[in-house]
């Protein structure tokens, strides 16, 4: 038979794994007072912070569960990006010049935990943005919505005794009559010299005619470039006149800045209008009603999953009931490490999936009230139940899998669907069923044979 | 098996009046296919819907429905801007000083092809994998064929159960519901697989007995584990249904229907599909 001490490390390890689930599912802080007769309880318990250094780099998790904005609330935009503007070959990085452009807007709005994502759409791109807890979106809209402007300007001399008070403004007002139209677009280069990185400016005719003007104007001079009035890098100086169109701005480069400077100088010359074709925001209040209600009947439903369970299968539905709040925890405790963000289908996929991991146990037991009726001693009839329902369990969930790995479409088909609604679902059903295996299947086998054993053999 | 007949007479039933009631009754779409805007405000002062309509034609905006639940309303108009929007939400502040924002959702059109083609894809692939998948393990596709028609059955219905709530209820069909088919495929399926794993194993046990006495071993044995299980899944959803927000009734309901058709009709149509190619087999030898 089974090793008895195996059994007895497996229970424990159990045991364990439950306890840490336990304590990653703690809330942050929880105060309880406990005040009967002459017995006065009172204390605070924090959850402990999972932080661990490695040599120099500190390693932690923020384990507080992510809600998306269909129950935390805020607003999601989508938009047509209009790419007729741009040459073929340019596409991907007016791409992704607009994406980055439209993150450092969205930054200055000061919203955290934004997401910015380009998707392709047969011969269409589009440009999707969730904002959490954003409650006035026209303005987003509007900050998001218009197109990038890169202009050039001059430095002008500063009477001496203005130096101290002057600002950026003050002092690059003298305008190129150069814009982003005029660039062709911007790349990373190595200095053939030195192999430093820098960036290479490529102008159009009209602006190459422009740009010398300019560098014969402001010769020794610096020359300013705004995007949407910001100022992307130390302004470079003219070291010489530049009439060919093809400017190089070197410095103190790393491959990394190099790269950033280029795709901004990108989202000005290879700009992309971008429409609105869709936007939904929820209020906060709305998402924390739905929150609420669909906890209180998850709650109401295992209460019923359980007293079904107890009733129909008496202890072994007993096993299945701790068997079924193990599940709920080391899947809580998933969505927090992980981390999975849990929007409203995401929340009914767990609560399905609670359905499916009862199934396993269903299986099994049925499985041994047969073997019993048989003539089997229980033990017997308990290993042979596992055993013979375990060949169902894989094949019906596996079947369960496909459609779930359908449904979120791990690798972005865009023929399949992409809606973050759909996935949420999606993503907490394939967990909750491959969880629900391991509960059903392993920890409750493992339950019986410590917890039932001795009694019923007698 | 005896009851072939009858499932035969409670499929054909249900197909019929689902058939009958897409055709002339069709479904209520909801933006989510059309296109279109929802709002949902909250307006304490309660005033007349009257008072919205004059706003919303003041903008030239048409096609308003507005029902309200006390200060709780919830419009549906054609797909505006932002612009259009801003004003609309200054015209309702006029009216309403405290008034708050629930929820506003707009789209275009576009994106309801879009999603109705994905679905489409989705569940033909689905199938298609399925089919591999359960024909591969059971080394026999005529397991593979009923599984799948089954699970055709039960989405068939499932569409137009939502066409008749759609018509007595006001159902709508969302992408909630979407998933919600989805899920059915597989709920569907995973019930047929277990009864026909079965019957795999009786098979094992005894390949002299003829596919109909097997048949109905399987089904028996297995009967009281379907509907045991379909009891816990009927039991949270049911608590969706009643006691979850009105975002999830209609989405709990689609998943409630979609489990009960598919514990049916993995007896009721899969078995008697498997038995019928069976027999057919068994005729050309």
């Amino acid at each position: 038979m089974i090793n008895k001490d195996k059994i007895m490390r497996t229970f424990w390890t159990i045991l364990a794994m439950t306890f840490i689930c336990f304590i990653i599912n703690f809330p942050k802080e929880m105060p309880i007072s406990f005040h009967f007769d002459r017995i006065n309880f009172d204390h605070t318990f924090y959850r402990p912070d999972f932080k661990f250094k490695v040599g120099e780099k500190e390693y932690g998790k923020d384990l507080d569960l992510k809600f998306g904005l269909d129950l935390a609330g805020g607003a999601s935009l989508l938009f047509n990006i209009d790419t007729s503007t741009v040459k073929k070959e340019d596409i991907s990085s007016a791409l992704e010049s607009l994406k980055s452009n439209i993150e450092r807007r969205i930054n200055l709005f000061g919203v955290s935990e934004t997401n910015v994502q380009i998707v392709k759409q047969q011969n269409e791109y589009r440009l999707k943005i969730e904002l959490p807890g954003v409650e006035n979106v026209s303005s987003a809209i509007k900050l998001i919505g218009t197109t990038a402007q890169l202009k050039f300007k001059g430095e002008v001399e500063i009477p001496s005794e203005a130096t101290a008070t002057a600002t950026f403004n003050d002092v690059f007002t003298k305008d190129t009559g150069i814009n982003g139209s005029h660039l062709n677009r911007a790349s990373v280069q190595l200095n053939p010299n030195n192999s430093e990185p820098e960036v290479l400016l490529e102008f159009d005719d009209e602006g190459a005619k422009l740009f010398a003007t300019a560098t014969e104007e402001l010769l020794n001079k610096r020359i300013a470039i705004l995007l949407d009035d910001q100022p992307i890098t130390y302004p470079p100086t003219v070291n010489a006149v530049i009439t060919d169109g093809k400017a190089v701005i070197s410095g103190s480069f790393d491959n990394k800045t190099a790269k950033e400077l280029a795709v901004q100088l990108n989202a000005g010359a290879l700009p992309l209008q971008i429409n609105l074709i869709q936007q939904s925001q929820i209020g906060a209040t709305l998402g924390k009603d739905s929150i609420n209600k669909g906890i209180f009947a998850g709650i109401v439903g295992l209460i019923l999953v359980s007293i079904f369970m107890i009733g129909n299968y008496g202890k072994l539905g007993l096993i299945a009931d701790i068997g079924l709040i193990i599940y709920g925890l080391i899947t809580l405790a998933l969505y927090r490490l992980i981390p999975i963000t849990l929007t409203f289908p995401g929340i009914v996929g767990f609560i399905l999936s609670i359905g499916m991991a009862v199934d396993s146990n269903i299986l099994i037991f049925e499985r041994m009230r047969e073997e019993t009726r048989k003539g089997k001693n229980w033990n017997n009839a308990m290993e042979l139940g596992f055993g013979r329902a375990w060949d169902s369990i894989k094949d019906a969930n596996a079947c369960t899998i496909i459609t779930g790995l359908i449904l979120l479409n791990p690798f972005n088909w865009n023929f399949l669907n992409t809606s973050g609604m759909v996935r949420g679902f999606a993503i907490t059903l394939i967990l909750g069923i491959i969880i629900g295996i391991f509960t059903g299947v392993f920890v409750t086998r493992n339950l019986l044979r410590v917890l039932a054993k001795e009694k019923i053999q007698k | 098996m005896k009851f072939r007949p009858l499932f035969f007479i409670i499929s054909s039933f249900l197909l019929v009046s689902s058939f009958l009631s897409i055709v002339f009754w069709g479904f209520k779409p909801s933006i989510d296919f059309v296109g279109g805007a929802v709002w949902e405000i909250n307006l304490p002062s309660n005033p007349d819907n009257s008072k919205i309509e004059e706003i919303f034609s003041k903008n030239n905006i048409n096609n308003l429905t507005i029902t309200n639940n006390k200060t709780q309303y919830h419009l549906e108009f054609q797909d505006i801007s932002s612009d259009q929007k801003n004003t609309l939400d200054e015209g309702i502040k006029n009216l309403d000083q405290d008034y708050t924002e629930l929820k506003f959702e707009s789209l275009g059109p576009v994106l309801g092809k879009e999603l109705l083609k994905k679905t489409v894809t989705a569940i033909i692939l689905s199938a298609f994998f399925l089919f591999l998948f359960i024909g591969r393990r059971f080394k026999d596709f005529s397991f593979g064929i009923s599984a799948i028609l089954a699970m055709f059955h039960d989405t068939f219905i499932l569409i137009g159960a939502f066409s008749i709530l759609g018509h007595f209820f006001g159902a709508e069909l969302d992408s909630l519901f979407v998933t919600a088919l989805l899920t059915t495929l597989s709920s569907s399926v995973h019930d047929t697989v277990v009864t026909f794993n079965r019957i795999r194993e009786l098979k094992r046990q005894n390949f002299q007995i003829d596919w109909v006495n097997l048949a109905n071993q399987g089904v028996t044995e297995t009967l009281s584990r379907s509907v045991n299980n379909s009891m816990t899944i009927v039991f949270m959803l049911l608590s969706l249904v009643v006691l979850g927000g009105s975002t999830t009734k209609w989405f709990a309901t689609a998943l409630l229907i979609g489990v009960i058709c598919g514990t049916y009709s993995s007896t009721g149509v899969a078995i008697p599909l498997v038995l019928f190619f069976k027999k057919h087999q068994q005729k050309k030898k």
